[in-house]
């Protein structure tokens, strides 16, 4: 039969995450391109991750709840057409009417619509200061509120803070709880129901649970029902609850989270069958009764009612993917586990929570001292696992919840016992084991990625499997299953530094610093493969350690043999073997005099010049006996080592400040200039970059560099773990409005911490991912001192500031030093004969290889050294 | 810098000796090499009966043993190789000397020039391994051998 090849046209109502799922299972797996997509979104976004909603107040950036690969949008069969609702839907024609009255025909069409938050019938449910949390608008709309009641109730004569109600006690209001609380107001809970989140825990559960929330200074009233809002008599916002027991609660904000309801009225409008509370009727293979008309996700009304997750919903975009091309998958019912993102209060439910199984029996482990709460759901012979609930401590729910229906090894009871006092056996999961229902990844595909893909590491299974992508929250599991595999394999999942070193980075730093140890002869001894010399990735970190614990200059005798070789000429190499030279300009700071110094050096020795994207100046084409001439000039201009070529502190970027700039509202080029200052020369894991703005305007591109520090109307935000490069991230907020003294020890105890702790050429971004519990671990050791070396840190970095010189001038006084960059041990006259350039844009570049052979283009070398 | 125009005179001196293609040539003393941390020197060799400049790469190793291998990188043709990390590995149970190139990390076996990794990348044309020269130390003094054959 001839192949129709013009592709046929899906069209997907609603730009969620549902729909973004449906289109890349489908692009996944069309190869063929049979199927060209419009997807219509109401929002004036690309599909988000909804369910990090809560990430938006520390992140504050829309762009860090992308879901997947954007390039999925660039794919010349998908077309995604933002801020377009359709309006209406003829079944009969098929076609779809968008709100500009576009009339769009389609083959096959899938509603992906979702839901809205439900709003309660409740008089004032309409004033000004009640909102909802269901979009990125939503949050921004309400931290908008917030911020100007807090600057109303400061202006005025009494001074609180904004006071708000979450009316609504399940996993949403909780985490709009907790996003009031992150945005620095009150917040109280009112729920109608006995206890907190109760759809997914037991009333023992939420008691646990109402004691975590109350250490969260969250107020938590249940089986309260509001009877009306109240709106100020002098604003007309919001400003009082009134509940049906006669009480009441004075607020300023109040955020509804009292559920969801499927949106599902153009369905309705095109005559489509819809459940009895709502939600599109579909059957297993999240088709419609009319013919070519699909639902899926939280509109879809499947096996009876509609389910409010993602992880049901990712299900039925892969069902209809299969579908669309042929296949024959159906909706195996929905897991419905659920895990609570809140930071600090663990909650996580998952099978039969209630126990509604006949005959099963509830094992439960209270600890109400430290608010932990633990029940295992199992059948009646204490064997198979059906269910559980986790309050306070869930670190069992990622490998308990795949094992549900299946037998447990052991006593059961020993799953439930605080870690660490062992009991519980390892678990084997089975091949179909779920371990990632995000993204539906079994335990068999997790382990396949290792011994048929070769992944070797949890980033390489990630990517194969997709496992752990979405929430996050089964990658402790995923991290075990492949290091089980690696180890099954032989392959040992080493964390050594290279074959001389069995020590990590980390190890070898913390041996180094308390054996007092200061040479490289008795380190390898002593730590090392006695009678080995090392190698070059050994040697570097050995001499970067040595630069924290027993500071001494990069040159200063057997060290100078551990240099990387831009250290070891304080000078980056470049692909021929010249090297370039940058002058520290710390915040990107230069005067006048200064850059016509710079100038003149460049001209005199015939240097390219550009400028680096850390605001200072590059000089190309300096060979190595030119080093020392060329820095005796630039340190007679008041110029000291910008440091380019080591792994340590780069630059601090700073935009202009309130010095000269009518937004900015610090001094971002004085505290850029302090910073730099500071951390010049501290050497590191890997080069460290930071950058200061003058306001919220962020010119200075603050939060892609490893410490970011934007300016606020009462101090300073930090913000760490950004960078740019090949994995752009930004940085995270870790503290707020500080002053100047507390913001650079945090930055201190910041930098050295991750001196101490990072592995190899690990950016700070890496490193909070690999370190356990990630910013929350940094805030903790950072601002609150949890291991106890806040004091250590201090003295150390007192003593860096202290000792710091500038190695280049230091260089220069020493004649040793210097005896290093001549170009010949038996011809100190001479120069490489092979370093060749041509003309480009009125300076100069190395030659390449054909224009060598060819001759007649070259430039001769700079050679004009000139020393006025 | 006594020792370094010591070195040059003695350099001198030999450049002038051996371009009367006695099969040798003095380089430097050893004094001249920080151990563990390569040092570029010129070479005068006959290549079909004319003089050739080559480029080495003196390595001295903490037990003093002087290794020479070519100081041109074979992967991207810049003469960087003294400039490269020496250190040690563990081939066939014995600790060899290596040095790694500067550039792009490739390591080679410093007694033979063998390359014990690429770092994923090819020479170039011509190019493989490190070519090296056989070196004495007599009475102070680095004596690089010339294998005209070789050349």
């Amino acid at each position: 039969m001839p192949q129709d090849t013009e592709p046929r046209h899906l069209v997907v109502i609603g730009g969620g995450m549902t729909a973004h799922r449906l289109v890349e299972a489908l692009r996944a797996r069309d190869t063929a391109g049979s199927w060209r997509i419009s997807v219509y979104a109401d929002e004036p976004r690309r599909p988000y991750d909804r369910v990090a909603l809560t990430s938006y107040f520390s992140k504050r950036d829309p762009e860090e709840l992308s879901l997947g690969d954007d390039a999925l949008w660039h794919d010349e069969l998908v077309t995604l057409h933002t801020g377009t609702p359709v309006t209406a839907i003829d079944t009969a024609a098929r076609t779809v009417t968008d709100d500009l009255g576009r009339v769009t025909p389609y083959d096959e069409l899938v509603l992906a619509t979702g839901s809205s938050a439900a709003v309660p019938p409740i008089p004032g449910a309409d004033l000004p200061g009640v909102f909802v949390y269901r979009t990125i608008d939503d949050v921004a709309a309400l931290r908008g509120w917030v911020a100007e009641r807090e600057q109303a109730g400061r202006g005025a004569s009494y001074d609180r803070p904004v006071r708000g109600a979450v009316i609504g006690g399940g996993l949403l209001g909780l985490e709009a709880a907790g996003a009031l609380r992150a945005l620095g107001a009150q917040a109280t809970v009112i729920q109608f129901g006995s206890h907190l989140m109760n759809a997914q825990i037991d009333l023992g559960g939420g008691e646990a649970l109402k004691r975590l929330i109350n250490g969260m200074e969250v107020g938590v009233r249940v089986g309260t029902a509001t009877k009306a809002m109240v709106p100020s008599r002098r604003t007309g916002h919001v400003g009082r609850l009134d509940f049906t027991d006669g009480t009441r609660l004075d607020v300023d904000v109040v955020v509804l989270a009292t559920g969801i309801r499927p949106r599902d009225e153009l369905a309705r409008a095109a005559g489509l069958t819809v459940g009895e509370r709502g939600g599109v009727v579909v059957d297993d293979t999240c088709a419609t009764a009319v013919p070519h008309v699909w639902a899926i996700g939280e509109v879809a009304c499947i096996q009876g009612s509609c389910v409010g997750l993602v992880a049901p919903g990712y299900a039925m975009a892969e069902i209809v993917a299969d579908r669309l091309l042929g296949g024959a998958a159906t909706y195996p019912g929905a897991d419905t586990a659920t895990k609570l993102k809140l930071s600090g209060v663990d909650v996580a439910s998952f099978g039969d929570a209630f126990a509604r199984t006949e005959r099963s029996m509830e094992i439960v482990w209270a600890d109400p001292v430290a608010g932990v709460y633990k029940k295992l759901v199992m059948s009646d012979d204490a064997r198979t696992l059906l269910g559980g609930v986790f309050v306070g401590d869930a670190s069992a729910y990622a490998s308990l919840r795949p094992m549900v229906g299946a037998e447990l090894p052991g006593d059961p009871s020993a799953y439930l016992l605080p870690e660490g006092t062992g009991g519980a056996p390892d678990l084997e999961l089975p091949e179909s084991a779920t371990v990632c229902s995000c993204n539906n990844v079994s335990a068999g595909e997790v382990r396949a990625a290792v011994t048929e893909h070769a992944c070797t590491d949890i980033g390489a299974v990630k990517a194969c499997t997709k496992a752990g992508t979405s929430c996050g929250s089964c990658l402790p599991l995923v991290k075990k299953l492949v290091g089980t595999e690696l180890e099954r394999l032989g392959i040992s999942v080493s964390t050594a530094l290279c074959e001389h070193f069995a020590l990590s980075r980390a190890q070898l730093y913390d041996a180094v610093r308390l054996a007092g140890t200061r040479t490289f002869s008795e380190i390898v001894e002593r730590f090392g493969r006695t009678g080995s010399r090392g190698c070059d990735i050994c040697r570097p970190v050995v001499a970067s350690i040595l630069a924290t614990t027993a500071p001494a200059h990069v040159l200063e005798g057997e060290r100078a043999s551990l240099q990387d070789t831009n250290d070891h000429v304080m000078a980056n190499i470049q692909k021929d073997g010249s090297y370039s030279v940058v002058p520290r300009m710390a915040g990107g700071e230069v005067t006048p005099a200064g850059l016509i110094a710079i100038g003149e050096v460049a001209r005199d020795y015939g240097l390219y010049t550009k400028i680096t994207g850390g605001q200072r100046v590059d000089m190309f084409g300096a060979r190595m006996e030119q080093l020392p001439e060329i820095w005796a000039r630039l340190i007679e201009a008041g110029f000291e080592s910008g440091h380019a070529y080591g792994k340590s502190l780069r630059t601090v970027k700073s935009c202009v400040g309130s010095t000269w700039c009518r937004f900015g509202v610090q001094d971002s080029v004085a505290l850029a200039v302090l910073l730099e200052l500071r951390y010049r020369g501290l050497r590191s894991p890997h080069k460290i970059k930071l950058g200061v703005s003058g306001c919220a305007r962020e010119c200075a591109e603050a939060r892609g560099k490893d410490v970011g520090v934007i300016a606020t109307d009462n101090g300073w935000n930090v913000y760490v773990g950004g960078n740019g490069g090949f994995t752009p991230r930004h940085a995270q907020l870790l503290a707020e409005d500080l002053d100047t003294d507390t913001l650079i020890r945090v930055i201190d105890r910041f930098l050295l911490y991750y001196v101490r702790t990072a592995d190899r050429l690990q950016r700070t971004a890496p490193w909070m991912e690999d370190l356990e519990g990630g910013l929350e671990t940094v805030r903790a050791v950072v601002l609150e001192d949890s291991l106890g070396i806040a004091a250590d840190l201090d003295a150390e970095m007192d003593a860096h500031v202290a000792n710091y010189v500038d190695e280049w001038k230091a260089t220069l006084e020493d004649p040793e030093k210097l005896r290093k960059f001549a170009p010949f041990v038996n011809a100190p006259g001479e120069s490489d004969p092979d370093l060749q350039y041509v003309p480009v844009r009125g300076q100069i570049r190395p030659a390449t290889a054909e224009e060598r052979r060819a001759g007649a283009v070259l430039v001769a070398p700079a050679t004009l050294e000139v020393r006025s | 810098m006594s020792t370094l125009s010591a070195a040059a005179e003695a350099a001198t001196d030999a450049t002038a000796v051996d371009a009367t293609a006695v099969g040798h040539q003095d380089v430097c003393l050893l004094t001249d090499l920080t151990p563990e941390r390569g040092a570029a020197a010129l070479l005068t060799e006959t290549v079909d009966g004319e003089p050739r400049r080559t480029q080495i790469a003196l390595v001295r190793t903490v037990g003093d043993l002087v290794l020479a291998v070519q100081h041109r990188d074979p992967v991207t043709g810049a003469n960087v190789m003294a400039r490269g990390l020496v250190g040690t590995r563990l081939v066939d149970g014995e600790e060899v000397p290596t040095l790694a190139s500067p550039l792009h990390k490739q390591v080679y076996d410093l007694r033979t020039g063998a390359c014990l990794d690429a770092a994923g990348k090819e020479p170039l044309p011509g190019e493989g391994g490190l070519r090296t020269w056989p070196v004495a130390v007599v009475d102070g003094v680095v004596r690089v051998l010339l294998d005209e054959s070789a050349s």
